[in-house]
């Protein structure tokens, strides 16, 4: 059995008045892919944003509870945002390569803007970074244009590949693949199965075939809440709440 | 469908595109014609002289205006110094931090009705904070009027094109654990570089063909200024003194004057331009 990674106690977020995290509690295992599913404003988004402190850079952004990454609380006094960004990696919905830096420098822009100048560093992690993200072979020959310039699906292999360039403990993914075509969205799967290997992954995601055929757990937001969560089989062949059998059998709304 | 209305549909089509044409030729004709009409009066009195000579007494045919040349490229500079990084990093406040803040509001505001002071106000301002303790007319007073006028454009433009950088883009590097100022250094500011400069070459384009303002600042000069500390010459203040007095020759270097500081704002532009666009292809 693996040991947990973020153990997230009595989570509450808010936007303004607007309540839309309620008493979320749920442990993520280390080295295991951990999916979120659920209908658009449930509320998953936000939850994975809490998990790296994202969500309070939103104006009247606020948070409640505790997150605990291999033991810490990262709401705790005198933590650094900063530090549990680099810790907990993330990729968004929509590859956001930076518009004005090479495939090159897009990986390495972490390692670099914290400090690390040596070009054998940097060329080493580009290229493990890149093979790990499965980009490699694609874009060895034009690591120095400019990263906009790449597929949508690429884009999103080089998103994943610049967040793993800093090391982090855990990645987390919001809808990937949701701007993506079926065949770069198999391809971040696959790379997601490899990833797990050395990473802990949640994944926000829309498409529940996705969460079935790459999660070890799922967990199944309604309205703000956390309806249900367990082992990915156990969700989606035997889902003790109702409204997780209604939503993954599409009889939802 | 009717053929009647689709007939209908097609005048009113026709009509309606003719007239969006017609205004397109109206708006670029005047344009052409100025330039035009500029280009046929300064080429005549456009020589080698223009640009290496001083100008010549009263009475004296020939002359140039080179130190007049020089001023504005002097004021401008000084202008440059004192408006860019004023409106710059303003625009960077008010972009990052002062989006929605009653400073940022104050600022924003204060910025717009600066932008909206009639420039000979400007002239006078910079008279009494530079002219008078000096006690004299001076490049420095001339550039602070100048200066002074690029500062709400400058933070404007700054402001809007950092906006327009998605927040996509600064989640990705906050998401990268890099702390918010490198984020913004780094990462927001190169992505939206190429607008910002446009807009301050805009504002250079604009404060370079301003006269009321170097009137009782920059005052003028018929020799050479050395320094910043005395009087100066310009362009545009050579235009209008040369243009009202009632010689043909003075007329003459008022439209090749006139003409040079048109190539001079219009070759800053498409330069910068170039540049920019050399920077991204590369």
């Amino acid at each position: 059995m693996s040991k947990p990674i973020l153990e997230i106690e009595r989570l509450n977020a808010w936007f303004g008045a607007h309540h839309v995290l309620k008493d979320i509690s749920l442990t993520a295992e280390s080295q295991q892919i951990t999916a979120l599913i659920g209908p658009s404003g449930c509320g998953k988004s936000t939850f994975i944003r809490c998990l790296n402190r994202l969500h309070e850079v939103v104006p009247e952004a606020a948070v409640s509870g505790s997150v605990k990454l291999s033991g810490t609380d990262i709401y705790g006094p005198g933590v650094d945002p900063v530090m549990i960004r680099r810790r907990v990696g993330m990729v968004f919905q929509k590859p956001n390569p930076f518009p004005t830096m090479s495939v090159y420098d897009n990986v390495a822009a972490g390692l670099r803007l914290s400090g690390t100048r040596r070009r054998a560093v940097l060329d080493e992690r580009v290229e493990q970074t890149l093979r790990q993200a499965a980009l490699w072979d694609e874009v060895k020959e034009m690591l120095h244009k400019s990263g906009a310039s790449l597929s949508g699906g690429q884009q999103q292999r080089l998103c994943i590949a610049r967040a793993l360039a800093v090391e982090p403990e855990v990645l987390l993914l919001d809808e990937p693949c949701s701007a993506l075509d079926p065949i770069a969205t198999a391809k971040i799967e696959e790379l997601l199965l490899t990833l797990k290997k050395t990473y802990s992954v949640l994944i926000v995601t829309h498409n529940m075939q996705q969460a079935a055929r790459v999660s070890d757990f799922t967990g199944f937001f309604l309205l703000g809440e956390l309806v249900e969560f367990g082992e990915t089989g156990q969700i989606f062949t035997n889902p003790k709440d109702r409204r997780t059998e209604d939503y993954i059998t599409g009889r939802f709304g | 469908m009717t053929p009647t209305l689709a007939l209908g549909r097609r005048v009113i089509n026709g009509v309606m595109l003719s007239l969006t044409g017609v205004c397109t030729v109206v708006v670029i004709g005047v344009l052409f014609f100025i330039l035009g009409y500029i280009t046929y009066h300064g080429i005549a009195a456009l020589n080698w002289d223009f640009f290496t000579k001083l100008p010549k007494p009263v009475g004296e045919t020939g002359g140039g205006m080179a130190n007049a040349i020089v001023g504005t490229l002097k004021l401008l500079l000084l202008a440059s110094l004192i408006g860019v990084p004023i409106g710059f990093i303003g625009g960077v406040y008010l972009a990052e931090y002062g989006r929605k803040n009653t400073l940022g509001f104050l600022i924003r505001y204060a910025a717009d009705l600066l932008n909206g002071v009639p420039s000979i106000v400007m002239g006078i301002f910079a008279y009494t904070v530079v002219v008078l303790p000096m006690g004299h007319f001076s490049t420095l007073a001339g550039g602070v009027a100048l200066g002074i006028m690029m500062i709400p454009i400058a933070l404007r433009s700054a402001e809007e094109f950092l906006k327009l950088v998605p927040a996509t883009i600064r989640e990705a590097g906050l998401g990268l654990g890099l702390p918010e100022w490198k984020v913004v250094s780094f990462i927001v500011i190169p992505s939206a570089f190429r607008g910002i400069l446009t807009g301050i070459m805009l504002d250079l384009a604009r404060v370079a063909g301003e006269t009321a303002p170097l009137l009782f600042t920059a005052f003028s000069n018929r020799f050479w200024s050395r320094g910043w500390l005395e009087p100066i010459a310009s362009l545009p203040v050579m235009i209008y003194t040369y243009a009202i007095t009632p010689y043909e020759d003075w007329h003459r270097q008022a439209w090749a004057a006139g003409l040079v500081l048109l190539i001079l704002v219009l070759g800053a532009n498409v330069i910068s331009r170039l540049v920019l666009h050399r920077r991204l292809a590369g």
